[in-house]
């Protein structure tokens, strides 16, 4: 069932030009990221960091994106109404479109691999490390993508939805950062500073995207999916009528 | 079967169903009959496990749908209001989709498929993105999805709201060439497609049932039922006709001149008008029987409620 509504989720990204438009923003982006402001060539290293050091923000703006119409506008045109009254549960229904978008995001991954290809003829790089940091990048972005797709689950709104979600996403990548953490350190114990620092979806990505595949950070990413996801369901469930 | 006993739903502090209970039998098509905001979507909202009551119990099947929503969906087709569908798909993916969730497969499926799509003519725009239809066939593919499964239960909110006359002529064909065994409630506000197509009526106004009974019983309640209407070819005396026995009343209408004899208690006063006419050798140029005005007797219920 899952299957079935899988494969119309990931569809309709296609019938609409969501996903080119998403995939083609993200390769340009990338591209432009890695090359002008990462120091692709000077840097003299054979390695896409400066590629992954950017898909935090990337993503920040781009899943969003993509994630603000899952629900809001099943509650706008009313087939919440259709899909609700079908036998499938909302369960199915979320995993279905969880999936879906994550795909292409998957999708959009693989494309940069020109990216992979001119690392590879330029120098010998660590090429396990740069696939632990795809799949590091994957991970994350499904992260970013179930807070999208709660947000959206809130509000019949597409508009609120993005922008929900672009704050929520971006106290999540925050949250690590040097300049929160230099704000709180007066007067935060290093315990509650940490605990603060350990919530962020950069200090678990840093660590993957120089290719250390821990159990904590993948746990870490696919428990926030699951967090998300099920506060997506709880909107869902009370929402569903207005 | 349904079974709806002491049906509430609140929504903060406005009471969209007040107490309804009722049962429908198959072979039952009922029209839901109210002004808007009666609470007859909501009704249905909750019969279909979209919503949960506030209070009060829905068994359909001898299932709780509460307990067994999943179970009692896959015997239920449903148009929601406005006929929502994903406006992306074509008409044929979106079906092909309904299809394969109900779980329809291989021949089965194709052949319901091709039923469904003649039944509801939607064959020549199949290939079209939904959202670029007319509001007529985006209709047709609500409803093709409804059928789709062949479902015991169907319920239709408001199917033919929006669509030119001949449209909502075929769809009301449709819904009388149903199996005789199925349960259809459909909600609506043209009072003749109750006649046309129900046989029972029931009126909600401000979430509480007003009247349930065959479309016959409610042209019944109407003043008009068995009144006589005639018109005269030349202005006559015809005070006389009030007199009669049997008739309560007499109103004139000024702008026709059309005479409209109201009888006591539903007699039958068909024969004293006629054989006064013809006694006194009137001229008349028009003479029938009254069916009993629907929408008289609608807005003399629905007023008295929201009052």
């Amino acid at each position: 069932m899952v299957g079935t509504l899988f494969r119309r989720e990931f569809a309709s990204y296609f019938a609409t030009p969501v996903a080119y438009v998403f995939i083609l923003i993200f390769l340009m982006l990338g591209g432009v990221f890695s090359f002008y402001i990462g120091n692709f060539y000077e840097r003299g290293q054979a390695d896409l960091l400066p590629f992954f050091n950017f898909h935090p923000w990337l993503y920040l703006f781009l899943v969003p994106a993509m994630a603000m119409r899952s629900w809001s506008e099943e509650r706008k045109s009313g087939t919440i109404e259709l899909i609700m009254t079908l036998p499938v549960t909302i369960w199915q229904v979320m995993l279905g479109k969880f999936l879906a978008a994550w795909m292409v995001l998957g999708l959009a991954l693989i494309l940069t691999f020109p990216l992979w290809l001119t690392v590879n003829y330029l120098g010998n790089p660590d090429n396990g490390i740069i696939l632990a940091a795809y799949l590091g990048s994957w991970l994350m972005a499904g992260a970013f993508l179930a807070i999208g797709m709660c947000m959206s689950a809130l509000t019949k709104s597409q508009v609120v939805a993005f922008i929900l979600a672009v704050v929520v996403c971006f106290l999540f990548v925050l949250s690590g950062s040097g300049i929160v953490l230099d704000a709180f350190k007066g007067w935060m114990s290093p315990m509650m500073l940490d605990t603060l620092a350990s919530f962020s979806f950069l200090t678990h990505f840093e660590s993957m995207a120089k290719g250390v595949i821990a159990l904590n950070d993948v746990g870490y990413f696919l428990i926030a999916i699951g967090i998300w996801l099920y506060g997506g369901f709880l909107a869902v469930e009370q929402k569903k009528a207005e | 079967m349904i079974s709806v006993k002491n049906l509430c739903k609140q929504f903060g502090s406005f009471k969209a169903v007040d107490n309804l209970s009722f049962e429908v039998r198959p072979g039952d098509i009922v029209g839901f009959l109210g002004p808007n905001g009666a609470g007859k979507s909501t009704t249905m909202k909750m019969l279909t496990g979209f919503l949960p009551p506030s209070s009060g119990e829905i068994r359909i099947f001898d299932q709780d749908i509460l307990q067994s929503a999943k179970q009692i969906q896959r015997r239920l087709g449903y148009l929601p209001e406005g006929a929502p569908a994903y406006g992306d798909m074509t008409p044929l993916q979106f079906l092909n989709f309904i299809a394969d969730v109900r779980g329809l497969k291989g021949e089965q499926k194709k052949q319901r498929l091709a039923k469904v799509i003649d039944m509801v003519e939607l064959r020549s725009m199949l290939d079209r993105p939904i959202e670029n239809l007319s509001k007529g066939f985006k209709r047709r593919v609500g409803l093709a999805q409804a059928i789709l499964h062949d479902p015991q239960v169907l319920i239709l909110d408001e199917p033919t709201d929006g669509l030119d006359p001949n449209q909502k002529h075929q769809v009301r064909e449709l819904i009388q060439n149903l199996s005789k065994d199925k349960i259809v409630i459909i909600s609506t506000h043209i009072l003749e497609e109750v006649t046309s197509v129900c046989n029972r009526a029931m009126i909600i106004a401000g979430g509480k049932m007003l009247f349930d009974a065959s479309p016959d019983d409610l042209q019944r309640r109407s003043r008009y039922y068995k009144a006589i209407s005639l018109h005269f070819t030349q202005m006559t005396d015809i005070s006389g006709l009030a007199e009669l026995p049997g008739v309560e009343d007499m109103e004139i209408e000024k702008h026709s001149g059309r005479v409209v004899l109201f009888p006591e208690r539903q007699q039958d006063i068909m024969p004293v008008v006629s054989a006064y006419i013809r006694d006194r050798g009137l001229q008349v140029d028009r003479l029938y029987e009254e069916q009993g005005r629907l929408d008289d007797v609608f807005r003399q219920m629905t007023a008295e409620v929201s009052e």
